[in-house]
């Protein structure tokens, strides 16, 4: 299935081959997790800080076991704040 | 001490400066810079007073850290009767100015009257005068700064100054120190032109004195600044990236406000984000950022240094513009930007640089520009009014009409009355996006539902920084909560803006709130001043300073009816994104705050409540 997956921030290096600015479409198995994401891009646990699918934030402990559909996107940043 | 214990008192309609001793008792119950300067503003004028009128007056005013060494120690803040709102105005700055007028001997400047002919106030440690500025009146706030060094022969002065916006008492003037810092909110700038005021310009070589212990204060700040360098946030993520970091996180939430409202994602936040500040132009090699910058005392330094691409159809023969200045924050980029559809990064810049350099507060001037561009795009503004075609996403419309707005020319006029004088004038109050007259910033209430109460309940109008629900409903700092829902929202407001109220009143900037809680604070006020500075003391006076703003507020004529948001955030709902389909909650949030916050449904502090706080 297809997933739009993005990494913002420092994280951007962690994006494979193929990226348009900050997203890459990736094929991913059926009933891949967010965080099958994150080990498959070698993306540092402790860096991949807030982690939104379609908008909706997944907490850590969820990353394990939040199964993507098709078309999602994942997008995920380092510490960050603003104001 | 903390204090110097010395404010200067300038009355300009008589031309004189005196020296008087600042209220002890004041200061035990207000701490200082906002807390205090309030105190002094709401015990001296008439709330129902007219902002720009000469009775009005203002009050620049350190905290008792600022100038100091803890982390982030040089902030100040102007406190005004606001023009834009009509409420009470405080606007906060960093830079150098702050602990300039510490090292000068002074906690607070409060100026009254008005004068006669233009002046700038200098002040050279004890020393104060008033000299004459009409040669300064005209010139913008970089040719002020670098005037007034020129003629005092003194490069290490520091200056704030107003510019063109802040003589023509456009009413979202801001006041601009250090090149590039403002105290941006509200009009203060508007209100110093008003007083004929063009500058203050200070000179310190004191140092600050008076610390109550400080072989304590010297251990407790290095202890709190080695976390705010071991923070992921601090230390790292604001440094590197800014605040403009959140464009993208903001836009994937659905909670960024575009083309006045009308949508909550904008398709080309990726082009005016903090990773676009960083991408090599394919024009001249080179990114528009150029280094991070910090204020006084800042271990943080979040600003930004940016150069804009000298072949933008804005700057290419302009040369003024091309060197390293002041860069977008998030605030800024998303009002220039988003709020207008404007998606070209070196056009934001540009106008950035405007506001910048002729004092406008970029917020307020963004979304107004959002209005004028619906209003263009329905026909109700045309191209013969605004000399331009103005439609949503217009580069060329937003550097235009930042020109005209800066120098007050055709209808910069009418725009620097802003979005509510404005909507109001052509018929469609309902699409001015603000509260109490001031403009929303980067946050839609429809996909961060706290946010729509902390707007809602500012006492300057609509505002991130009175209670920036943010951290926790997006960052989870200090714990995640929902965004979607308003369930639980009027505690986390009102203990948001309680707890600002308390960093903001000691002089530090309240960005150090990412990694420390009030109890990081306490200790350093607790060893720079003189008396108990428990928690529970602070956490008390940062109810009375809530309270003290919004009894003057109150008796200004504002009611409950002010604490309200535009029909559109609460009869639109969200096109798209995680909040489609909803719309703001704050009608079933506001009845909440108030009981919380001990106050009758018509939004007034019950006898108990004053009683309480010592009110
Ligand atoms: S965190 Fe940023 S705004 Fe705050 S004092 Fe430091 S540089 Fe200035």
């Amino acid at each position: 299935m297809r997933v739009v997956f993005k990494l913002f921030a420092s994280l951007a290096d962690f994006l494979p081959a193929g990226r348009r600015g900050n997203l890459v479409e990736i094929e991913a198995d059926p009933g891949s997790t967010v965080g099958d994401l994150i080990t498959r891009y070698q993306v540092p646990e402790k860096k991949a800080h807030l982690v939104l699918v379609n908008g909706h934030y997944i907490a850590p402990a969820g990353r394990a076991t939040h199964v993507l559909q098709e078309g999602d996107e994942v997008a995920i940043w380092p510490p960050i704040a603003g104001g | 001490m903390g204090w110097n214990r010395k404010v200067l008192r300038v009355n300009l309609t008589e031309g004189t400066c005196k020296a008087e001793p600042l209220n002890m008792q004041w200061a035990d119950e207000y701490l200082g810079s906002r807390g205090l300067a309030t105190k002094y503003l709401v015990s001296e004028i008439d709330p129902m007073v007219d902002p720009l009128a000469p009775e009005n007056k203002m009050i620049m005013s350190t905290g008792p850290l600022t100038g100091t060494m803890a982390s982030t120690g040089g902030r100040y803040t102007v406190v005004t009767k606001g023009p834009l709102t009509g409420a009470i105005a405080c606007s906060n700055s960093g830079g150098f100015f702050g602990a300039e007028m510490k090292f000068a001997g002074w906690d607070m400047i409060i100026f009254e009257g008005r004068s006669p002919k233009p002046v700038y106030l200098y002040v050279e440690n004890d020393k104060a005068e008033l000299k004459d500025a009409a040669d300064l009146w005209g010139k913008s706030c970089w040719e002020t700064e670098e005037s007034i060094k020129h003629r005092l022969q003194d490069p290490l002065v520091r200056v704030s100054s107003i510019g063109a916006a802040g003589e023509n008492q456009v009413l979202f003037a801001c006041i601009v120190n250090d090149l590039h810092r403002a105290a941006g909110r509200s009009g203060v700038g508007a209100v110093m032109g008003s007083k004929n005021l063009k500058a203050v310009a200070l000179r310190g070589t004191k140092g600050v004195s008076g610390i109550k212990d400080m072989k304590a204060f010297m251990k407790i700040t290095t202890e709190k600044k080695k976390v705010l360098a071991d923070n992921a946030v601090t230390g790292e993520g604001l440094p590197k990236y800014g605040t403009q970091v959140l464009m993208n996180v903001i836009n994937e939430m659905g909670a960024l406000p575009t083309r006045n409202h009308k949508d909550v994602q904008f398709e080309s936040a990726g082009k005016i984000s903090a990773e676009a500040m960083h991408e090599k132009r394919p024009t001249d090699g080179k990114p528009q950022l150029v280094t991070n910058a910090a204020c006084f005392g800042c271990t943080i330094a979040c600003g930004r240094i940016a150069e804009i691409d000298k072949s933008h159809f804005t700057v290419v023969n302009n040369p003024k513009y091309w060197g390293a200045s002041g860069g977008l924050e998030y605030e800024a980029a998303w009002a220039l930007g988003a709020a207008n559809g404007v998606g070209d990064l070196e056009a934001l810049q540009y106008a950035n640089l405007l506001c910048n350099e002729q004092g406008m507060d970029p917020i307020s001037f963004g979304a107004t520009i959002g209005a004028v561009m619906e209003l263009y795009e329905m026909g109700v503004l045309t191209k013969e009014q605004l000399g331009i075609d103005a439609p949503f996403g217009s580069a060329e419309a937003l550097a235009r009409l930042t020109e005209m707005t800066a120098l007050g020319e055709g209808f910069g006029k009418e725009i620097g009355q802003g979005s509510k004088r404005l909507c109001a004038k052509y018929g469609h109050p309902g699409l001015s996006m603000t509260v109490k007259g001031q403009e929303f910033p980067a946050y839609d209430a429809r996909g961060i539902q706290g946010m729509g109460l902390a707007y809602a309940t500012s006492n300057r109008g609509a505002c991130h920084l009175r209670g920036y629900t943010v951290a926790s409903e997006v960052l989870g700092i200090p714990v995640k909560t929902d965004p979607l829902v308003t369930e639980g929202k009027p505690e986390l407001v009102k203990a948001f803006q309680d707890a600002t109220a308390v960093f903001d009143a000691a002089g530090i900037c309240v960005f150090t709130s990412f990694a420390w809680t009030l109890a990081d604070v306490q200790p350093q006020i607790e060893a720079a001043c003189e008396g108990d500075w428990s928690m529970e003391k602070l956490n008390a006076m940062g109810e009375r300073i809530w309270n003290m703003e919004r009894l003057f507020n109150n008796a200004a004529g504002l009611t409950n009816k002010d604490d309200d948001l535009p029909p559109r955030l609460k009869t639109e709902p969200a096109k798209v994104g995680p909040a489609k389909g909803l719309v703001s909650g704050v009608e079933k949030m506001l009845p909440e705050y108030y009981a919380l916050r001990g106050w009758t449904p018509e939004g007034k502090p019950t006898a108990e409540t004053l009683e309480r706080l010592g009110l």
